[in-house]
């Protein structure tokens, strides 16, 4: 790599971790990503996701790796990289007893950034994240969508050049998770670096650029999301008749599969048409009243990738007892 | 409000100037993080006063009511002075040392218990700003305590101040001893229960028998000699020889051993502290 070129906001290298328990949650995770980006992290419930954000942000301790935040080696000089990062932690860790003005100015200050100061940011953070009327409120009586919007403008007011977020709409309501996208959408345009993790794929695929897949402990898949999403060579349509079907219509050169519902679904090459489709339905003489995707793309293509790495386990587990 | 009212208080987002790194600014950096849990303790402990200060107030009150007009009279004089008198030093140690433990270990609990302690670990703040910022929040209490006491004392008894300096820093040190205890408590307690169980079964006990209510040299062996392996023993000799001028004990033994006490105690807690142990898996 040339010297020119900007460190990355965050490079990790066989990065480890086993818990006391002898649970080994990270099993050599690498990961760059570039400045500027908008990062998702993937994986299922227990793929080690939170444990990678949580050694980044040194609430657990790592057992073996490497961990760079522009350029400092966290290793030699944590304070330093601490610095750079604002974290969205999954669960709310709020004090519930203060105010949304005093967490975030006491958060300003943890940073060194005096009260004054601090105060002041604070404020800017809160009008952002629209919670100014609310900023002399108890915590304990902001909605949940509030709370997690606190939490961003907690993690911002020192400005962080890497933005961190564990599931930040995990249990929060359509409204809200909209309304948290077009935020960190804006935060993002901004020039804040940010690493999203999440298990809502159609969180992933409308905002990030880039998507890591992790699953126990191990990265399967690091890609830009076009790239991730080109590798579907299928996608599974649900078409609803206009007149009810006893059985799955015959069309030429698909396979149509009925559904209990009386809808039928029916599987496309991504190298033909939906034009193609209408004419073999319109052939058999299918009358369709609407359409749609059966599932996510990004869903499919995940669980194809993780069902994928397991059965490989599985292979060379068989392999190795059979040998 | 709904989403979209919010909206309209929503300025355009912007990036805030990141905060400055060289190594001069971090020394100041840690000093204000510093400041800022002294600020955030302090106004806990004005916040929730009806927890913090008032009961111990109320506690001692009847401890006077009682050693006072009730049984003192009864009782007599103990080294020259009116048991009262004798005993209002050990009372006004016991309300700045419990609290100044019950203040760092409730708070650093809650803070654990709640999780809000990660907006401290995330920050660049140092385990010392960490640790002495808790520290002075429960010097705070239980210094603070210790005054409205000593105020009260006075309705009851004539209380002389034989050497007001070493009056305050005694009761200071021995507050800062304390404070950090509550911190290491606070680091290993798992639930609540851990969080009331040195308390109640170590502190209390120790504080009882560390001459507060009596003289030790009034105690036959072994008793005696168990009595001075009790560090609180110590403390309140020397706060009783600030007040009233007379002790069981030297001035200086008493201050080795809260310095020994404070050295130690803080020695552990940044340990801990720098390990993660509790707060860090």
């Amino acid at each position: 790599m040339s010297d020119s070129l900007p460190p990355p906001a965050l490079r990790i290298r066989g990065l480890r971790k086993t818990y006391k328990s002898g649970v080994e949650a990270l099993r050599g995770i690498d990961l760059t990503v570039a400045q500027g980006d908008f990062f998702g992290l993937l994986g299922p419930n227990g793929a080690g996701k939170s444990t990678t954000i949580g050694v980044v942000t040194s609430l657990v301790n790592r057992s073996a790796g490497d961990i760079e935040v522009f350029g400092i080696d966290a290793g030699r000089d944590l304070e330093g990289a601490k610095r750079l990062i604002g974290v969205v932690p999954q669960e709310l860790n709020l004090n519930q007893f203060e105010q949304p003005l005093q967490i975030v100015a006491q958060q300003a200050g943890y940073y060194g950034i005096p009260w004054g100061e601090a105060r002041e940011r604070a404020g800017e953070c809160l009008r952002w994240m629209g919670l100014w009327d609310k900023r002399a409120a108890m915590t304990r009586s902001l909605s949940g969508g509030m709370k997690r919007r606190l939490m961003i403008a907690r993690a911002l007011v020192h400005g962080p050049r890497l933005l961190i977020l564990d599931e930040p709409t995990a249990g929060v309501d359509i409204e809200i998770r909209r309304a948290t996208w077009a935020l960190l959408e804006e935060i993002n345009a901004a020039g804040t670096t940010i690493i999203l993790t999440t298990h809502y794929l159609e969180e992933a695929e409308a905002l990030c650029r880039r998507i890591a897949i992790i699953d126990d402990g191990v990265i399967v898949q690091d890609t830009d999301t076009r790239s991730l999403l080109a590798q579907l060579t299928t996608e599974t349509f649900v078409l609803d008749p206009r007149d009810p079907l006893e059985r799955a219509p015959d069309l030429e050169g698909y396979e149509a599969r009925l559904r209990e519902d009386g809808s039928f679904e029916v599987d496309l090459a991504r190298t033909s048409s939906v034009n193609e489709l209408f004419a073999a339905l319109d052939a058999a003489g299918v009358r369709v009243r609407s359409m749609r995707n059966k599932a996510n793309r990004l869903e499919e293509l995940f669980l194809r990738l993780v069902e994928s790495k397991e059965e490989a386990g599985a292979s060379a587990q068989h392999d190795g007892v059979a040998s | 409000m709904t989403s979209a009212d919010e909206a309209h208080d929503r300025g355009p987002m912007s990036q805030l100037a990141p905060v400055a790194a060289n190594s001069r600014s971090r020394l100041r950096e840690g000093w204000i993080g510093f400041l800022t849990v002294v600020r955030r303790e302090v106004q806990r402990v004005l916040r929730i006063w009806p927890q913090t200060l008032l009961p111990p107030v109320i506690t001692t009150s009847l401890y006077f009511v009682i050693f006072g007009p009730v049984l003192g009279d009864r009782i007599g004089e103990m080294e020259g002075f009116s048991y009262l008198q004798y005993v209002t030093p050990g009372l006004i140690m016991m309300a700045v040392l419990t609290n100044s433990y019950q203040n760092v270990v409730s708070s650093l609990f809650g803070a654990k218990f709640q999780s809000h302690i990660e907006e401290m670990l995330v920050s660049p703040m140092s385990a010392h700003a960490i640790l002495l910022g808790y520290a002075v929040g429960g010097v705070f209490r239980g210094v603070a305590i210790g005054a409205i006491v000593a105020g009260v004392s006075v309705v009851f008894v004539d209380l002389p101040i034989a050497h007001p300096l070493w009056t305050i820093l005694v009761a200071v040190l021995t507050s800062i001893a304390f404070a950090f205890g509550g911190f290491i408590n606070a680091m290993v307690a798992r639930n609540f229960d851990d969080v009331s169980i040195v308390p109640t079964f170590v502190l209390t006990p120790l504080t009882m028998l560390g001459g507060v209510f009596y003289s030790v040299e009034l105690l036959s062996e072994p008793w005696r000699s168990v009595s001075y392996a009790n560090p609180i023993l110590y403390m309140v000799n020397a706060f009783r020889h600030s007040l009233l001028g007379s002790s069981d004990l030297p001035i200086s033994v008493a201050g080795g051993v809260l310095a020994l006490f404070i050295v130690g105690f803080y020695t552990v807690a940044i340990c801990m502290l720098r390990r993660g142990v509790g707060i860090r898996s």
